[in-house]
């Protein structure tokens, strides 16, 4: 006996609908075989799990605080990971966004006159210094044609403790006792907050804008067209006339000004100061983000709310029925892995085939 | 600093005397910024939670969160805020900002950031002078040491970790004017392997004696190895090496979790600063360990003059490291200078980040 | 410096490169098979747990090393399942599984935090062990030591003297015309994955067992990370692999070194070091290489289903 896959001649809409869905059930039940076992209700765990998230009107702003980073970043990724650029170090791009636009902001910090530049410098040096960062993988790989995995990767450590040494260094806080974080920036420095409470700020609108632009760019544009043909086939690539190096310098300095911007928007938005560390690894599960979203911006932003809901559920779990953070981290993977195996229904037929596998 | 008044004995008391129903409970939320697991920093908070949870068991609900990243620590704090908990400990320096943020949205909470300094009506700050503990290591180490040289193993060049390190040297100079600190900055509070990797290095450059302001086992092990002797962190790390611990500079937050818990519970809960030591029972030594019995015996006499208020790690005269005085002979350094430490005193040789 | 600290020095370098030899060999013969699994981490630190869990319960160092490695090969063999079985897509799923190796480690290692075990045993050779200055370098590693730089020896001599090994770096390089000859691509890929799985596990239980001998929560610390950049910084070659996290474990340990005898930078800029130093030695090795033509396996990261 073998499982064999045969290629659906187009994608089935039904079968892309359907198997994220199964994905769910299958997670959710093998979730609650695993809570009964601690004792817990799974239709409990269900509640404070999936239910109660998206019932109160707080936790759905955070869910959209959470996702915006992740749908922001992983639709940059998008470019590169279509041209079959592999950048991996989006959150050292993330982290030197964060790093440049909290500088503007601790340099002007209570300066005269007129302030209403001071937010989008912030936004422009934050994506400008990702972009900036993203340019060394790419040029090296261009130039030299070194692994953009190594080097984009080996920058994130990088990244982290450049920021680590500013927010304990030259951006302290001088009023603060010397503890490591930079004075909280003044309200012409903060994203303004869309909704009463403090919570839902104007980063949210960063990445649906991002969503947009990506869906007309990536489908519409030539652009678009050169960057899939690059990642799927250089040779035609080349034979149509599109530069692989001018097209590896775009999707980086995409992704990287992506991850730039979303740096700077978490600082200006929710954080409100330079830390230590500004990233909970948002760059690394963006790069999830991208590819559960199959590399489409409507998708992505769709996964970035399923891993925020995913991560707060989590959270209410710990809290209302102390369930361990590492269960919920093993059923957050195992969720993940259940819907990149179902994506396989959207491709393929499965057929069971009986004789030796080959 | 302790605040047990007539009063709160009292309104326990009436507590005690009226029945209480589940939904009565205080309920008690603690973010930790490591996971419970850590057998150090967090770890030591949630034997607080545990302690607190057995003392008043009709009282109070608690729960937790851990592994919280500092940086997205504030829909955590909230969330908390929102599930109904009456006090919320917050215990890293990086939860200052979102926890005085929840604390303006929920008046009604009393919240306790651990190791800030801003307060606001409802939020209260505490930490503990864990430097005085690393004095009593100092004096010892320089005491046992045969080559003369102790290794430091530092996580992060901030002001507790620096007072830590004065301290130590100030205590260790006490004994022996001569002796020499080496310092490595491993710039992470947890990593096993890197710990290992810096406590080789110091044991290989003629240290004999580690000690660390980082949270795992691994430099305590690595002495073990190598026979030679150190010092473990926030919690007593004996049973990773018996052959090899001196003491350990434990943080004991249960006296001080259960005292604010009373304080919430019979309404006397006030917002303020509480930084206490040895003397509050808040620094703890681990029972000393793998020494003659002489050092042992002046060990026990340091922490019991430093409870006595007899001995200050920071009495004058301080001298800093380019030479300057920081604390003139017979004054004692103020709170807010060691509070802010970001220099070293004479004897170190490291460069300290400015 | 003496004869003897230039060998705790290098000793300590060993056994720090050690973790990052034997889970990057692995990832290495997963790659030249054609799949790129970026889940190292989560199978390492799931090795770790299991690993000593498993020996503190048996009371044995060889069969906690023996889990650890089933524990990694366990999680790969799910990876296998997705990737390699229903094509789904190799960089996301390895992610997945770095979240899910994380909560599973975490949950079997929630029992065993705060135990000790004493260290895996160091080999000892009377009269060589006690050699002055080389002695323990050679002859007083423990058994996971000699045992990474044997699989470094062990896979260039599959990989490039085997049929085995020929069929496996032609799956990788062209897994159409491998199956156009009739070879079991997806029973090679699946099988290097198993065995990539075993390595980050068993790379995992030296770090609970040998290195720092107890568990704790996310103890790799990001070691599996630096492993599957160092298949890379290797060109997929098992050589390059040992000088790379040779070169890697070697910058950790010196820029440690330097503070320990206080030159005065900022401890940041030297715990940057061995990052930086990598990417300096990809660069110069590059510029010294002709250029075109990527050095990695064609099909990596490529899906494969035998009706394309």
């Amino acid at each position: 006996m073998r499982l064999d896959l045969v290629p659906r001649a187009r994608r089935s809409p039904l079968a892309e609908a359907l198997s994220p869905v199964l994905a769910f059930v299958t997670a959710v039940l093998i979730g609650g075989v695993a809570v009964s076992l601690l004792g817990v209700s799974p239709g409990a765990a269900f509640a404070v799990y999936f239910v109660t998230p998206l019932s109160e009107l707080w936790s759905l702003q955070e869910i959209a605080v959470k996702a915006a980073p992740l749908a922001l970043i992983a639709t940059g990724l998008a470019f590169c990971y279509r041209a079959n650029l592999w950048n991996i170090g989006a959150e050292g791009q993330f982290v030197v966004g964060g790093l440049a636009g909290g500088w503007v902001a601790v340099a002007t910090q209570g300066s005269a006159g007129s302030t209403a530049w001071i937010l989008p410098a912030m936004l422009l040096a934050g994506t400008l210094a990702g972009i900036a960062y993203a340019m060394i993988p790419a040029l090296l790989r261009v130039q030299l044609d070194v692994s953009e995995i190594l080097t984009s990767l080996m920058l994130v450590y990088v990244a982290e403790l450049l920021l680590d040494y500013m927010a304990r260094g030259p951006l302290r806080d001088p009023a603060a006792f010397n503890f490591p974080q930079s004075v909280a920036f003044d309200a012409a420095a903060r994203l303004p907050y869309l909704m009463e409470g403090e919570t839902l700020h104007a980063g949210v609108l960063l990445a649906l804008a991002a969503t947009v632009i990506a869906t007309l760019v990536l489908g519409r544009s030539l652009f678009g067209f050169a960057t899939r043909v690059v990642g799927e086939s250089p040779r035609a690539a080349r034979f149509a006339g599109f530069s692989e190096v001018r097209l590896t310098l775009a999707a980086f300095a995409i992704s990287g000004g992506a991850a730039g911007l979303a740096g700077v928007a978490e600082v200006a938005g929710r954080i409100g100061q330079l830390q230590p560390t500004i990233s909970p690894g948002y760059g690394f599960t963006a790069i999830i983000v991208a590819f559960l979203g199959r590399l489409s911006p409507l998708g992505i932003l769709a996964a970035a709310l399923v891993i925020a809901i995913t991560t707060i559920g989590g959270e209410a779990a710990q809290i209302d029925l102390r369930l361990p953070l590492d269960l919920t981290r093993a059923f957050q993977g195992l969720l993940l892995c259940l819907v990149l195996g179902a994506d396989v229904l959207t491709r393929f037929r499965i057929r069971l085939v009986s004789g030796a596998a080959r | 600093m302790l605040r047990t008044t007539l009063g709160a004995c009292l309104g326990a008391l009436l507590l005690l005397a009226s029945p209480t129903h589940a939904e009565d409970k205080l309920k008690v939320g603690f973010v930790y910024v490591g996971p419970v697991a850590d057998y150090g920093y967090s770890f030591q908070h949630d034997l607080s939670r545990r302690a607190l949870a057995e003392a008043l068991p009709d009282k109070v609900e608690t729960t937790y969160l851990e592994n919280v990243p500092e940086s997205d620590s504030e829909r955590a704090i909230e969330k908390l805020a929102r599930s109904g908990m009456g006090l919320i400990f917050t215990t890293s320096f990086g939860f200052m900002e979102p926890t005085l943020k929840v604390a303006r949205k929920f008046p009604k909470v009393k919240f306790e950031h651990a190791t800030g300094y801003k307060r606001a009506a409802n939020v209260s700050t505490y930490s503990a002078r864990f430097y005085e503990g690393r004095y009593v290591c100092g004096k010892i180490a320089a005491t046992l040491t045969k080559t003369g040289t102790i290794g430091y193993i530092a996580s992060f060049p901030i002001p507790e970790v620096v007072s830590g390190i004065n301290a130590f040297m100030l205590g260790a100079q006490s004994v022996n004017p001569n002796v020499k600190l080496k310092i490595v900055w491993v710039n992470t509070w947890f990593d096993p392997g890197k710990e290992a990797e810096a406590a080789k290095a110091l044991l290989a450059q003629g240290a004999d004696i580690l000690a660390q302001h980082t949270d795992s086992a691994a430099p305590l092990q690595e002495a073990e190895k190598q026979g030679k002797l150190a010092f473990g962190q926030s919690s007593d790390q004996y049973r990773f090496a018996p052959k090899a611990q001196l003491t350990a500079v434990v943080d004991d937050w249960s006296g001080y979790v259960i005292r604010e818990t009373k304080a919430v519970l019979d309404g006397s809960w006030q917002s303020h600063d509480t930084w206490g030591g040895i003397k509050d029972g808040m620094v703890v030594l681990a029972p000393f360990t793998n020494m003659p019995a002489d050092v042992k015996a002046m060990a026990e006499d340091t922490v019991k003059a430093i409870a006595a208020g007899k001995v200050n790690p920071f009495a004058g005269p301080v001298t800093k490291q380019d030479g300057s005085v920081a604390v003139k002979a017979g004054e004692i350094a103020p709170d807010p200078m060691i509070l802010g430490m970001n220099w070293y005193v004479k004897g170190i040789d490291d460069t300290l980040p400015q | 410096m003496s004869l003897d600290m230039i060998q705790m020095v290098l000793v300590t370098v060993l056994t720090a490169a050690t973790p990052l030899i034997i889970a990057a060999l692995g990832e290495l013969v997963v790659e030249r098979a054609g799949v790129l699994n970026l889940g190292v981490e989560g199978m390492m630190v799931c090795g770790a747990a299991l690993g000593f869990a498993a020996a503190v319960e048996t009371n044995s160092t060889l069969l906690g090393a023996l889990a650890g490695a089933g524990a990694g090969m366990g999680l790969a063999a799910v990876f296998g399942l997705l990737t390699v079985g229903l094509a789904a897509n190799q960089v996301a799923s390895g992610l997945a599984l770095t979240i899910l190796g994380l909560g599973l480690s975490g949950l079997v290692g929630a029992g065993y935090v705060g135990q000790k075990r004493e260290p895996a045993p160091h080999l000892y050779v009377p009269g060589l062990s006690d050699l002055p200055g080389i002695g323990r370098l050679f002859f007083g590693q423990d058994a996971f030591v000699y045992a990474g730089l044997g699989l470094a020896a062990g896979i260039a001599w599959f990989l490039w003297r085997t049929r085995a090994g020929l069929i496996l770096r032609a799956v990788g390089d062209d897994h159409a015309a491998t199956h156009a000859l009739g070879l079991p691509v997806r029973g090679v890929r699946f099988f290097a994955v198993l065995f990539g799985g075993a390595c980050a596990g068993l790379a995992g239980s030296y770090l609970s067992l040998a290195y720092t001998p107890f568990w704790a929560p996310a103890m790799t610390a990001g070691r599996g990370w630096i492993a599957l950049a160092l298949v890379v910084f290797a060109s997929w070659r098992p050589g390059r692999v040992v000088a790379g996290a040779t070169l890697f474990g070697g910058a950790t340990v010196l820029q440690l070194h330097a503070q320990a005898a206080s030159i005065g930078l900022p401890g940041q800029l030297l715990s940057a070091l061995p990052y930086v130093a990598t990417i300096l030695a990809l660069v110069l090795l590059s510029l010294g290489r002709r250029r075109g033509g990527s050095l990695a396996p064609a099909a990596l990261g490529r899906d494969f289903t035998p009706h394309r």
